[in-house]
């Protein structure tokens, strides 16, 4: 079973209930969590897992002979984001703009292109008590993330629960880690900002056609705004986590919620069950 | 030679555009006889790399310099290592700026002048 933890929002509570969801099943199951939020990884702060794995994670960029091109242009002609140009006596090659799709390299006639690679991050494993731990890492400066997050995906375990740390927002780094899953939280806050987001993110999560339910956190005041909005689309609201201040202390340190507050753990375990009931029944009847 | 002026519309009375990349409409014209096209760039809609396609668009031209007000990193490269001179800073009626040129007034850029994606943020007229 693959949950995918997202938001919309930022700061809302993802890596909270991550984690949090990770430790509380562990004993019961065989767990994994994939933090994909490559340009921030912060589930590391929370699990602490010893690391015995690292790779580079590399994309392909066009690196042309000029020996054997002709100037023909046809490089230029297919690449979608512009980032080979040909211009009368060369070819420039902008890198950064480079997706690594490899259009160009196939369709030289010349067979001039050569794919070298690019290291854009690293991708590192560990272990951390009995939780199997991936996480990506984007360079500092690098613009694209789907890349690293596809090669954190690429170790996803066959069997047990996989839990995905979503990136916040929902453009392409947001759907490159949901799509997959078999479920969608969406952690949310009372507030308006959260909201507006919440609703994008449903959005999104609808046009992958992946089941979603709602954690509402930091509860205690503004709540109907959200809950009225789960009632109205028919969206469970799964998990309720309250405004704490020592919540959010323990947070601040470092701490994971289940482990300073222990009596969090029957919480999560009930979480999931909700979620494989929910799943089951859409395995069930596919057509909803 | 010929050159290309940014251009808020398709006409030789138009105001010379703060944009290159995300730039719509451009005037390819004879400064010595003032005969001119304009030119509709796909810059805009460009999903990535607006600087460099329109770059290509207007080397494809064989034009030997671009007035415009604003050139970015991508464009600028591209556009000097096809030998184009960049006039940067450029604004007010296009007829006035291809006469100001002609008569020596500008001084070829040696560097862009804006970031990358100066143009998608930029309000115009």
């Amino acid at each position: 079973m693959i949950i995918s933890i997202a938001s919309g929002k930022g700061g809302t509570g993802k890596t909270l209930v991550a984690t949090s969801l990770a430790l509380s099943l562990k004993d019961r199951e065989r767990v994994q969590l994939l933090d994909c939020d490559v340009e921030e990884p912060n589930s590391h702060i929370f699990l602490k897992p010893v690391f015995n794995d690292s790779q580079a994670a590399c994309i392909p960029v066009p690196e042309v002979d000029d020996e054997k091109c002709t100037l023909c242009g046809k490089c230029a002609e297919v690449c979608a984001y512009n980032a080979i140009a040909v211009l009368p006596q060369q070819v420039l090659v902008y890198a950064n703009l480079c997706h690594g799709c490899g259009a160009c390299s196939y369709l030289c006639p010349q067979k001039a292109i050569a794919e070298v690679e690019r290291q854009v991050g690293v991708v590192e494993r560990g272990q951390s008590n009995g939780i199997d731990f991936v996480h990506g890492k984007l360079n500092v400066g690098e613009a694209m993330a789907p890349p690293i997050i596809r090669k954190v995906k690429q170790h996803t375990n066959k069997g047990g629960i996989v839990i995905i740390d979503v990136p916040p927002g929902t453009s392409c780094p947001v759907v490159e880690a949901v799509k997959g899953s078999d479920f969608c939280l969406l952690v949310t806050e009372p507030t308006p900002f959260g909201l507006n987001d919440l609703v994008l993110a449903v959005e999104m999560v609808k046009g992958l056609k992946i089941a979603c339910g709602v954690v509402l956190n930091r509860a205690g005041s503004g709540d109907d705004i959200v809950l009225d909005y789960c009632r109205a689309e028919g969206i469970p609201v799964l998990l309720t986590i309250p405004l704490d201040t020592d919540i959010a202390r323990m947070y601040s340190r470092g701490t994971a919620l289940v482990e300073g507050l222990p009596r969090w753990r029957k919480s999560f375990n009930s979480l999931f069950d909700k979620i494989t009931e929910i799943v089951n029944e859409r395995n069930r009847c596919p057509e909803r | 030679m010929k050159i290309a002026v940014t251009a808020g519309s398709p006409e030789l009375e138009a105001e010379v555009d703060r944009r290159f990349g995300r730039c719509r409409h451009f005037i390819i014209i004879d400064p010595e006889t003032m005969q001119f096209e304009a030119l509709e760039s796909t810059g805009p809609s460009a999903a990535s790399g607006a600087g460099i396609s329109t770059a290509q668009m207007i080397i494809g031209k064989g034009v030997g310099a671009v007035l415009t007000g604003n050139c970015g990193p991508n464009a600028y490269q591209a556009l000097s290592a096809a030998g184009i001179k960049v006039i940067t800073g450029v604004s007010g009626k296009i007829a006035a700026a291809v006469k100001d040129y002609q008569a020596g007034e500008f001084k070829a850029a040696d560097q862009p002048n804006v970031d990358a994606h100066s143009g998608m943020n930029t309000k115009t007229d």
